[in-house]
């Protein structure tokens, strides 16, 4: 038995009626991975060795070996993650239930703020505001955080934004994060830089509160997006299909966003 | 004082041989020391059987010793011995095959000495000439004695107050000597000019004072004068020979050899003095070694040579006739065989025919060998004194 | 005065650029065979020393090297150092070689000399020493086949005395050159480049990893003009690659100053990844480097006027024999060490000397629990800066490392207890 929508799904990318768009950033070595204060051990780079290249190691085939650590590049957090989600059920990216790496997505633009202010906190304020214009943020869906950050990306330097104080990026606040947890049961967050909290959430109450709560109630984070700015403030549909990893907290992904034409 | 050497009873040298000089040669060391052995037998008429002592000199029959080179040839000698001492080698041989036949353990030994020069085998000779020279001359360049001698060169110079002149008039003496021998690879008149004028090998060695290596081999018999006369071999008598390895290891620089410690027996076993001698040959690569060998042999006080130089002519039929088949500087030098080149010219001079001319009246010659500059310096030196067969009056006709 | 050879350089001038239209000379290196017992001078070469044999039980000094004592036949033989001065009794210029190197190079002096302590000994003359007799000094140095050589210097200093080849043919001396240092973000890395810029160096490329990771000590390289800062970081094979792309052709000296060192005992961590971090860049970084850097290094050595020379790895005595306080990072160390080797033996042919060094701890963050003394940065830059100049191999700077290398000689079992205690 066919279905009309599977159907009319692929008439529709087929015919230019919906749009696939990638948000994922090219996994490479010299892509910023996420720093720890060096006594914390650390994510493993991603790499990528010539195994053969059409030569004496293998003449007539190309391929490479990767190494990467599983939070590195555009990718997913599982809620085993954070200590807060370490006993839930299905918590790990080869145990998560498979329709929920398909969901909509409401894409919320602070690129105004996070410009005047890298360490800007989205606030249950503006996701209220979001709702009075766009409408309620459904259940089971992503809430994605625009900042443009993405574009920083080919400068290293500016995407990580160090200074003596630490990470300078933005995230939500913990109010946000309970409020789209508790109040409007999302399927998890995502955001454009290097981790779905703020650069200085350790500072917050309780410390990297995306991880902490959204993790601890069973849901997922997406980091490293971009061309969240191609998207628009609802209506998309995220394919985010982690590697299925034996226990895994997370994964480099390939994310796309079905949007209509 | 060292016990004095028992005289030689009645040891003659015969059947002087030499497979003639050639600069490069593609032939094998084995190929130069077999024919050398061929014209041996052919030269005193015997059957190959008829030798039953060998000795053998050569750098180059690697990886084959004296041994090896009997199968090669199909000889059984009972008394074999290989020498690898360079240009002392003629005087070693010498002595041991004298004692040999005194003892009855051979009737006649044969003494060769040959070596083949390829393309490229004088570096690869010296590249791995001793471990101390690999260890300690090779690295700083001077590759072969000719860095290890300019050193005693400059050094004798420095200390005698030898001049450029003094051995450039050797050289030219000794070349004046080889016009006449047709062996030799040299037979072009050199003068003191052209001696001053050509090119530095490695200060204060000039072209000239340098040997040439080639390929080629020489021969000489020794046996008792009983089996030479039922021969009827022309032969010259060994009156006495000496001896000597690393001689004044404490000098810090050569400027005497083993002769030095030795003439006074060499002198005494052979009953006479330097005065008596008619002819030299002295072991020649570098004029230095000359000069070093007439003083230590005697001839003149040390640091005298100079002096001596100016005194002498050197030629032939001069007065001192030195080196008087024009040497190794003329004929060339077949890597161990130069030692034997001095043995076979003096058996020739005394039984009345030589390669070039003849020295008037010579009944009396002295060789000197000299080899192996195991580092900085030469460690084997040796000297033995030869008389004309008969008479002792009479001059030999050619 | 004698005048400069053709392609030295007098002192503060750039390197005349090379016409990229001559072909590049190939290099090529001295005889290298020696024996075993002449191995002992190459040891003692590779750390700067004059040593000759001398006899544990008559006193005799010998040389050239033997296995037995050549006054007792004693075989109780040992390096010793020696007195570093000689008569020259005699001396030539040597003008032609045999072997291509010295063909390359004649004219060329040599002299026998007699050393204060007693044998003779030829040694390779300096243009500037006086004619025999006289007095001068004796050094023990490494050629470029990486064995030892007696060179002859005058008794004083000369003028622009570093222009002789002998002398530019046995030291990797950074004056004129161009040199990479792998990692300069630390404060090692920083005084390394500054040391180097003041021995002369022409250029220094400053090695950087992980942008994003802040460091003032990079800043303050970056103002300064012969020092251009470039992207590398050793754990990625592209990165090496790219940099060595870009100027692998035209790097003369390569320090790798790049490390990873996390302390703790081999217990206190579960896991390998931060062993195998360690691994990534003290281990494989060194063999990217290698592979990247060493064929241009190789072809460049016979360059002219100036030519590539050396290869400084900062090692650490923790390569000797492992501090079980900093266990990963001892084995990682004593990996590259071994690697060193590797890279040694794949240089030698082409006269690129491989320079080790040892230093003990450092005073940086990963020490900050080691009592003093440590070794300050500016030690060892000014260590690597004298073995560049000297030309040596192997090199213990301060006294921890001196310290170590002695009690590691003289009894390594003994060491692996004392710093397991």
């Amino acid at each position: 038995m066919s279905s009309p929508v599977l159907t009319h799904l692929v008439s529709d990318i087929v015919a230019g009626r919906l749009r696939v768009v990638d948000l994922t950033h090219t996994l490479a070595p010299e892509f910023p991975p996420i720093v720890l204060p060096p006594e914390f051990g650390e994510s493993a780079p991603v790499r990528i060795e010539e195994a053969s290249r059409y030569d004496a190691r293998g003449p007539a085939w190309y391929w490479n070996n990767l190494s990467f650590g599983e939070h590195t590049g555009t990718h997913f957090d599982a809620p085993i993650h954070w200590v807060t989600g370490r006993d839930l059920p299905n918590n790990a990216t080869d145990t998560i239930c498979l329709d929920k790496f398909i969901a909509s997505a409401s894409v919320i633009d602070c690129t105004r703020e996070a410009g005047e202010d890298a360490d800007y906190l989205l606030s249950v304020a503006k996701l209220r505001a979001f709702e009075e214009r766009h409408g309620r943020i459904l259940p089971r869906s992503w809430v994605l955080m625009r900042t443009d950050w993405s574009k920083r990306a080919s400068d290293p330097v500016a995407f990580q934004n160090f200074d003596e104080t630490g990470q300078h990026t933005p995230g939500p606040d913990v109010e946000a994060v309970r409020f789209l947890v508790e109040e409007r049961d999302v399927i998890g967050f995502g955001t454009e830089t290097i981790g779905t909290d703020a650069g200085q959430a350790s500072h917050l109450r309780p410390p990297y509160p995306c991880h902490a709560l959204m993790h601890g109630a069973g849901r997922f984070g997406l980091q490293c997006l971009t061309n969240l700015d191609l998207l628009p403030p609802t209506g998309a549909v995220l394919i985010a299909a982690p590697l299925k990893i034996r226990q895994g907290s997370g994964s480099p992904l390939r994310v796309l966003a079905l949007v209509a034409a | 004082m060292r016990a004095a050497a028992r005289p030689y009873d009645d040891v003659v040298v015969a059947a002087p041989v030499t497979i003639p000089y050639v600069r490069h040669s593609i032939k094998s060391a084995h190929w130069f020391l077999a024919q050398a052995l061929a014209k041996l037998i052919e030269a005193a008429r015997l059957r190959k059987t008829d030798i039953d002592g060998l000795a053998v000199s050569s750098f180059t029959l690697s990886p084959d010793t004296a041994v090896g080179f009997t199968q090669h040839i199909g000889l059984s000698p009972r008394f074999l011995e290989h020498v690898p001492m360079g240009g002392a080698s003629a005087i070693v041989q010498l002595r041991r095959a004298a004692r040999a036949v005194e003892a009855g353990e051979a009737q006649i030994v044969a003494c060769i000495a040959g070596d083949t020069n390829h393309v490229d085998s004088f570096r690869l000779n010296t590249a791995s000439f001793s471990r101390f020279a690999r260890d300690a001359v090779y690295p700083y360049g001077s590759g072969g004695p000719n860095g290890s001698f300019a050193l005693l060169t400059a050094h004798y110079m420095r200390v005698f107050g030898a001049t450029p002149e003094d051995y450039g008039k050797l050289c030219v003496a000794q070349r004046r000597n080889a016009l006449t021998n047709p062996l030799a690879l040299f037979r072009k008149e050199l003068s003191l000019e052209e001696y001053l004028s050509a090119r530095l090998i490695a200060d204060p060695i000039r072209l000239f004072d340098c040997v040439m290596p080639c390929a080629g081999a020489d021969g000489f018999l020794v046996m008792r004068r009983a089996t030479a006369r039922k021969l009827e071999l022309p032969h010259a008598r060994l009156l006495a020979a000496i001896e000597r390895h690393n001689a004044y290891p404490d000098d810090p620089v050569q400027f005497r050899g083993g002769w030095a410690l030795d003439r006074e027996a060499l002198y005494a076993q052979a009953g006479v003095s330097p005065k008596d001698i008619d002819f030299l040959e002295a072991y020649d690569d570098y004029p230095v070694m000359t000069l070093m060998q007439i003083e230590d042999l005697g001839f003149c006080a040390k640091g005298d040579g100079p002096q001596f130089v100016r005194r002498h002519s050197f030629t032939t039929q001069g007065s001192f006739p030195l080196n008087t088949s024009g040497g190794q500087l003329s004929m060339g030098q077949p890597g161990a065989a130069g030692g034997h080149l001095g043995v076979v010219e003096a058996i020739r001079q005394l039984i009345g025919a030589p390669l070039g001319t003849q020295v008037r009246k010579a009944r009396l010659g002295l060789v000197s060998g000299f080899g192996m500059i195991n580092y900085d310096r030469g460690l084997c030196s040796g000297a033995a004194i030869f008389a004309a067969a008969s008479g002792r009056k009479r001059g030999h006709k050619r | 005065m004698s005048a400069s050879p053709p392609g030295s350089l007098g002192s503060g001038q750039r390197a005349k650029r090379r016409n990229p239209l001559v072909p590049l000379k190939p290099p090529s290196v001295p005889p290298s065979g020696r024996s075993r017992a002449a191995q002992g001078l190459t040891a003692a070469a590779a750390l700067g020393i004059l040593a000759l044999q001398r006899c544990e039980d008559c006193g005799a000094v010998q040389y050239p090297p033997r296995d037995a004592c050549v006054q007792c036949l004693s075989a109780k033989l040992r390096w010793r150092p020696m007195r570093v001065g000689g008569e020259l009794l005699s001396e030539t210029l040597i003008r032609h070689g045999q072997e291509l190197f010295f063909r390359h190079r004649a004219p060329f002096r040599a002299g026998l000399v007699r050393l204060d302590d007693g044998p003779s000994a030829i040694v390779a003359l300096h243009r500037d020493c006086e004619p025999a007799p006289s007095r001068l000094r004796v050094r023990l140095v490494l050629d470029k086949a990486g064995q030892a050589l007696m060179i002859g210097l005058p008794e004083k200093d000369t003028p622009d005395m570093a222009d002789d080849s002998l002398i530019r043919d046995t030291t990797c001396a950074p004056r004129a050159r161009k040199v990479l240092i792998t990692d300069a973000k630390t404060k090692l890395g920083r005084t390394m480049v500054e040391a180097l810029l003041a021995a002369g160096a022409e250029l220094v490329w400053a090695g950087f990893a992980a942008p994003w990771k802040p460091s003032p000590h990079l800043d303050a390289l970056g103002a300064l003009e012969p020092v251009t800062l470039v992207p590398l970081d050793v754990s990625d094979e592209t990165s090496v690659r790219e940099l060595a792309g870009s100027i692998g052709g035209k790097v003369d000296i390569l320090i790798n100053t790049a490390e990873y060192h996390r302390p703790g005992t081999i217990s206190s961590r579960p896991g390998v990844e931060t062993a195998r971090a360690e691994m990534e860049v003290n281990y494989f970084g060194l063999l990217r480097l290698t592979q990247a850097f060493s064929p241009a290094l190789k072809a460049r050595a016979a360059d002219a006027p100036v030519s590539s020379t050396a290869w400084v790895n900062i090692l650490s005595t923790r390569a000797l024999s492992n501090d079980p306080a900093h266990g990963t990072f001892s084995a990682s160390k004593a990996a590259a060490f071994s690697l060193t080797q590797a890279l040694r033996a794949d240089l030698q042919a082409s006269g690129i000397r491989v320079i080790n060094v040892f230093p003990g701890p450092i005073e940086d963050e990963w020490n900050a629990l080691v009592p003093p003394p440590k070794l300050s940065p500016a030690a060892l830059a000014k260590a690597v800066v004298d073995a560049l100049e000297r030309g040596l191999e192997d090199v213990y700077p301060g006294e921890i490392a001196k310290d170590l290398i002695a009690r590691f000689l003289e009894n390594p079992k003994a060491l692996e207890r004392e710093l397991s205690g």
